[in-house]
């Protein structure tokens, strides 16, 4: 039986006076790939930030592997935690972003190297070792020493999954990760999530990539106006869509 | 199909840009002449006016109490400047912190030491002892553990190293605080997601990042600083220009100390710029724009340029 690494509920979350997030339920067992689908400002990549809690939920709860990312429960309710605390709690989960957000400053190797050796205390020959294999797996062995602005889009997308794999993650959130490529980049990068997906990664991908969500995912998710709207196996959702918000939705991609 | 084939251009050498005759310059000429003109005027003066005593420059120029003067002044440029930028980091960190005491505090802080001018703060913490006789340490309201005189702790040298440094500071946070505001808020939560601490996120991140838009400010400020500590000869303290004033007040021979002066601070001056620029170069790792060679300035026609 496979156990939940996610479990969200009633999550709650509003920007000044528009709420984006009206009540998300979700559960994600162990090697899913989950696919969220729905239209800008339907609050999927808002949720995905909550996750690993870049954003502050209002309210509800989200538990990846059993805990809370933020809180503690100490006689039977949720206390804040401190800062550190909270960090160290997301190294086990990984986020890759829509714009890449890898270090200008550090060479590709470097750049996979760093949160393993300050985070995970690897020594530096070990981590390099597997930073080495990791580029070779996302399709870019010996581009250890490229600086990003010298990497294609797609290539700088590849090392920020690399970077996000070698911290061994139970859980990896990707957040648009080929909207801001040009179209003939978004390949590489989705065959390389392909890969993470078959080799039992526990993935949610947030993209408007509906072929991505036909061939790679176990699990589809509709939301619209901050909530679930519908959900189930890709042929259920994509192809017979049960509400008319879905429907209406998956019609501009046909 | 009714197109008209337009007439091929003719081949041939002379139609190439790279023989293209070059645009004249003719204002660029004129102005030059101008300048030379007045530039042989200014020399003809510096070697026929006398009053430049350039024999008395000459032989003050490496006294042994215009060296002390000099590395006074050096002395607190660099312990001025080492206050300065460790105050300016923390206030920047105080000001961008979500801990609303510290914004206001450092707020407060930067208002005040860039609102008042330095010359009065040096001479406000020079004169501490008519407003604090006695500074005390011990716990505030309770027991008191050591008392000290104000005027014998405060001497000449720490007034102006704390004028000089509390102020820069301020100056500094501001530098500083720019810096970090213009790194990709993204970068932090690229450091955040991979579970590093705020502390290590700055310091390995978000830092080295900000130093591209910090140093070549700071490198100004450096320059400024060996200029603005001029200002401690009110408070008596001996740095360059109160050595230089204390010996031609005794020789009336004001120009040539004071040419000695100068000579001495762009001395100083034009070696931080070499080494402002080399600086520039190492964090530019990186990025997209590499910054000009430092000799560039003494090319005519400047690199990469069309005329």
């Amino acid at each position: 039986m496979s156990t939940a690494v996610l479990r969200a509920r009633g999550v709650r979350k509003s920007f000044g006076h528009t709420e984006v997030l009206s009540g998300i339920d979700l559960d994600v067992t162990s090697g899913e790939t989950v696919v969220v689908l729905g239209p800008s400002g339907s609050g999927k990549s808002t949720f995905l930030r909550c996750v690993n809690l870049l954003e502050s939920l209002d309210a509800g709860r989200i538990t990846v592997d059993g805990r809370d990312v933020g809180y503690d429960v100490r006689n039977g309710r949720l206390h804040e935690l401190a800062p550190n605390e909270i960090a160290r709690r997301r190294r086990d989960i990984g986020m890759v972003f829509q714009q890449f957000n890898l270090f200008p400053h550090m060479t590709a190797l470097e750049n996979i190297v760093e949160a393993p050796i300050a985070v995970l205390g690897e020594g530096r020959r070990e981590a390099t070792a597997r930073a080495v294999q990791l580029l070779a797996e996302v399709g870019l062995a010996g581009r250890e020493k490229a600086y990003p602005r010298q990497l294609s889009g797609g290539q700088q997308q590849r090392v920020a999954i690399a970077r996000a794999l070698a911290m061994r993650p139970k859980l990896m959130l990707f957040d648009e990760p080929t909207s801001a490529l040009d179209p003939e980049l978004v390949g590489e990068v989705l065959v390389t999530m392909k890969k993470l997906a078959t080799a039992g990664l526990t993935m949610i991908v947030v993209t408007h990539e509906i072929s991505f969500a036909r061939e790679a995912a176990d699990r589809v998710v509709f939301m619209d106006d901050g909530q679930v709207v519908e959900q189930g196996t890709p042929e259920q959702v994509i192809d017979d869509p049960q509400h008319e918000r879905t429907r209406a939705f998956l019609s501009r991609f046909l | 199909m009714a197109t008209t084939v337009q007439e091929a251009p003719p081949a041939g050498v002379n139609l190439d840009v790279r023989n293209a005759s070059r645009r004249k310059h003719p204002w660029r000429w004129l102005s030059a002449l101008v300048v030379l003109v007045f530039a042989a005027q200014l020399v003809t003066m510096l070697v026929t006016n006398e009053n430049f005593g350039w024999d008395v420059v000459y032989s003050w120029l490496r006294a042994e109490s215009i060296m002390r003067g000099l590395g006074v002044t050096l002395m607190l440029t660099v312990v001025a400047m080492v206050i300065g930028v460790v105050l300016g980091v923390l206030l920047a960190v105080c000001r961008i912190s979500a801990n609303p005491l510290l914004r206001g505090a450092a707020g407060v802080y930067i208002w005040f030491f860039r609102g008042t001018p330095t010359l009065v703060q040096l001479i406000f913490f020079y004169n501490l002892s008519a407003l604090l006789p006695q500074l005390n340490l011990g716990i505030p309201f309770g027991p008191v553990f050591a008392s000290f005189d104000t005027n014998t702790l405060i001497t000449p040298l720490l007034a102006a190293i704390l004028g000089l440094g509390l102020n820069e500071g301020a100056y500094m946070a501001e530098i500083v605080r720019g810096g970090l505001l213009s790194v990709d808020p993204g970068q932090k939560e690229a450091g955040q997601a991979l579970g590093m601490t705020n502390t290590r996120i700055m310091k390995r991140i978000i830092l080295p990042q900000a130093m591209r838009f910090i140093v070549p400010p700071t490198g100004n400020q450096v320059i400024s600083m060996v200029k603005a500590t001029a200002l401690v000869s009110v408070i008596a303290l001996s740095d360059l220009l109160y050595t230089a004033q204390s010996i031609y007040n005794r020789t009336f021979e004001t120009i040539p100390m004071l040419i000695v002066v100068c000579l001495w601070y762009l001395a100083v001056t034009s070696v931080l710029y070499v080494v402002q620029s080399f600086i520039e170069r190492h964090y530019n790792r990186g990025a997209r724009h590499q910054p000009a060679s430092f000799w560039d300035f003494l090319r005519i026609r400047p690199k990469g340029s069309a005329a």
